[in-house]
């Protein structure tokens, strides 16, 4: 081997010859060969990839749209409609951008309760849990700027009251909210600077997605039973086991997907939108995207203005300290009797508000609203800290081998219960 | 199927559930029920009912488009209402539009072409809103999108005149229409005979006839893809069922010797 060269074991001599001098094909047989990953994954475990996959279909239809779009007040909304209608398969690609934020939420938001019931976001995950949290902040203001584009009345209006909350910070929120807007209003230098930051957020959330993949290749994935892998009987090459699985759950998607977007490409939004926008008529009520109702209804529910921004970004900005607000040493739910109903009642709190987010802001909305935003903050705030002393987990599994194997495994048949009931 | 996946797909639906809900839950409150009219292209295997589009195209050349634009449709558009070069290029050329300016710098008038945008009715908004008691009537280019319940809305509000409850009073100029938001519309009933448009094709031209055949019209305007778009999708979801089915295949065989 010649001095500096890596020592590459790729029989190719063409690739070898590039892997000796950039190590690429090395690395990715090792993260995503070898990499060694814990045998007992559920479906649920799919969604990291989705998620992946669904950041590159955005990426690859939003330039092939950016190409065709004039982000300008008096045009935007006819260059949308000239996409559907006399660019050759624009409608295909508007719809597939349009549905694939919805299809990106949704993959995320079960990609992070994953990470909530399975309690991935404990140490040594942390760190890697945070830099998820980011990307669920940059893809929110991501998907908020893209809605912006087509300058619709929904467009116009949503970016009013949601750039008007900053007007809520004290002493300088007006002017931070005139800065933003580039003038006066929600107006033309408003679209131009969202159409460049949706085209930049995209390529910041890649950069970030790098950072929380190399994270997770460093301490390898929890599973389902929140236990270490003990050795190589509990893990499996992550190629070809769990690049099969992930394919499953891969086309799963893309039939979900196809689903909404050639039958029902306009069912998550909102007919207002074709409605081209005009500052002069303000819409009965005034939503934002199904995906940020939640949030919406948090913001609603306190009766001081200021304060229900604070709330709404301590919402999420309250995830960034999970792994320290959860004192249980037991990472999954399966062994935490008492948190786990705790746990499904927040997954109903979180519900209950997309679904108050949509309503007018009035009764019986508004208590509904409030009782499941107190629930949200008590449970991440005081439910969680105090079960932590409070709860007796169950006995976890010795290994994640042994409560997996079935059948012909080396076990005594009394060891194949399954774990809830082991003893 | 494991109870794992059972439960992976229970969660799924569960947030798609939850999608769905906060959509149609944002309709605005208080507007009628809306009467449920069948049309040809409802549902995945759905398409447009062409010569009931070509006589609805003919309600909006004779009535709506009198008050209502649809800038973003061009004449070239109506070919694929199945109408011939020769009907399409007869149709253009009956409206005069503006063009210019020519090298004397003078704008000036000539026949429409295809290639033309549909004429507006009206030179700008303030003109519109002048001639029809200060109303704006609105660009029907998206209109099925653009309203909650789409082709059914068009439907009902159409047909959805009537005289006002007693104790309710109009407003000067306004009419009663049970499935407008707010029940006060400025727009005059627009089709309120039988027989107001002249088929060409033998259909009877009852108001009902006309409403669901510019209904018709007016979906394929705003959703002129939405042939190719089924089709598509009906293909779509074959070949990822047949994947699907492949790729669990795999995965079951790759796994064998695990479990």
């Amino acid at each position: 081997m010649a001095s500096g060269l890596h020592n590459s074991e790729v029989a190719n001599p063409v690739l070898r010859w590039i892997d000796q001098r950039l190590p690429v094909i090395t690395m990715m047989q090792k993260e995503y060969g070898t990499f060694p990953t814990p045998r007992n994954f559920n479906y649920f475990w799919n969604f990291g990839a989705l998620a992946m996959v669904n950041l590159l279909i955005m990426i690859a239809t939003g330039i092939f749209l950016a190409m065709n779009y004039t982000p300008h007040v008096t045009m935007a909304f006819d260059s949308v409609e000239r996409i559907m209608r006399d660019v050759n398969y624009g409608w295909l690609l508007r719809y597939v951008h349009a549905n694939g934020a919805s299809m990106f939420f949704i993959v995320v938001y079960i990609h992070i309760w994953r990470g909530l019931y399975y309690g991935s976001y404990k140490a040594p995950r942390e760190l890697l849990w945070m830099l998820g949290v980011v990307i669920f902040l940059l893809m929110m203001a991501t998907a908020f700027m893209g809605y912006v584009l087509p300058w619709g009345q929904m467009s116009f209006w949503g970016a009013t009251v949601i750039t008007n909350l900053f007007s809520a910070v004290p002493l300088v929120g007006p002017d931070i909210v005139t800065w933003l807007w580039g003038g006066f209003s929600v107006d033309n230098p408003t679209l131009n600077r969202f159409f460049s930051l949706h085209y930049l957020m995209p390529f910041v959330i890649f950069g970030v997605v790098f950072l929380h993949v190399a994270a997770l290749h460093i301490t390898g994935s929890n599973n389902p039973l929140g236990i270490d892998p003990k050795g190589p009987q509990d893990t499996l090459p992550f190629h070809p086991y769990y690049t099969a699985k992930d394919s499953v759950g891969l086309v799963a998607y893309f039939a979900f997907f196809a689903v909404l977007v050639f039958f029902f490409p306009n069912l998550l939004g909102h007919a207002d939108n074709y409605i081209p926008a005009n500052p002069l008529v303000t819409p009965a009520h005034i939503v934002p995207e199904w995906y940020f109702l939640p949030f919406y209804a948090i913001l609603r529910a306190v009766p001081d203005k200021l304060g229900g921004v604070v709330m709404m970004f301590g919402s999420i900005a309250i995830l960034f300290v999970l792994p320290w607000l959860d004192t249980s040493p037991v990472r999954s739910m399966r062994f935490r009797p008492l948190a786990r109903p705790f746990f499904i009642v927040w997954c109903v709190a979180f519900l209950v508000l997309l679904y108050c987010g949509g309503k007018p802001p009035e009764e019986p909305y508004v208590t509904i609203s409030r009782v499941a935003t107190a629930y949200y903050f008590l449970y991440f705030l005081v439910i969680l800290p105090l079960l932590g002393r409070l709860e007796r987990p169950l006995p976890l599994p010795e290994s994640i081998a042994r409560p997996v194997l079935r059948g012909g495994g080396p076990l005594p048949a009394g060891a194949m219960s399954k774990p809830m009931e082991k003893a | 199927m494991s109870v794992k996946t059972l439960k992976a797909l229970a969660v799924a639906a569960g947030l798609l559930a939850g999608a769905g809900l906060a959509g149609p839950a944002r309709a605005a409150g208080g507007a009628e029920h809306l009467p449920h009219v069948n049309f040809s292209f409802d549902g995945p295997f759905g398409h447009f009912d062409l010569a009931s589009a070509q006589r609805g195209f003919l309600v909006y050349k004779q009535v709506c488009a009198n008050c209502h634009s649809m800038r973003l449709l061009s004449y070239r558009n109506l070919r694929e209402l199945g109408l011939s070069d020769e009907q399409v290029r007869a149709i253009a050329a009956d409206v005069q539009v503006v063009d210019g300016p020519n090298d004397e710098g003078e704008m000036f008038e000539r026949a429409g072409r295809p290639s033309d945008r549909f004429r507006s009715p009206f030179a700008n908004e303030k003109a519109a809103r002048a001639a029809n008691n200060g109303a704006l009537p609105p660009d029907l280019s998206v209109i099925t999108k653009a309203r909650e319940g789409g082709a059914q809305y068009i439907h009902a509000l159409l047909v959805g005149y009537e005289d006002p409850p007693a104790g309710v009073t109009l407003m000067d100029g306004m009419y009663y229409n049970k499935y407008f938001a707010g029940h006060q519309i400025a727009m005059a009933p627009p089709l309120s005979g039988d027989g107001q448009v002249e088929y060409t094709d033998g259909t009877n031209p009852t108001v009902d006839q006309m409403v669901r055949d510019v209904s018709q019209f007016l979906t394929w305007a705003a959703e002129p893809e939405m042939e190719q778009r089924k089709a598509m999708g009906v293909k779509m979801v074959l070949f990822f069922t047949v994947l699907g089915g492949l790729a669990y295949a795999v995965k079951r065989k790759v796994w064998a010797d695990v479990h």
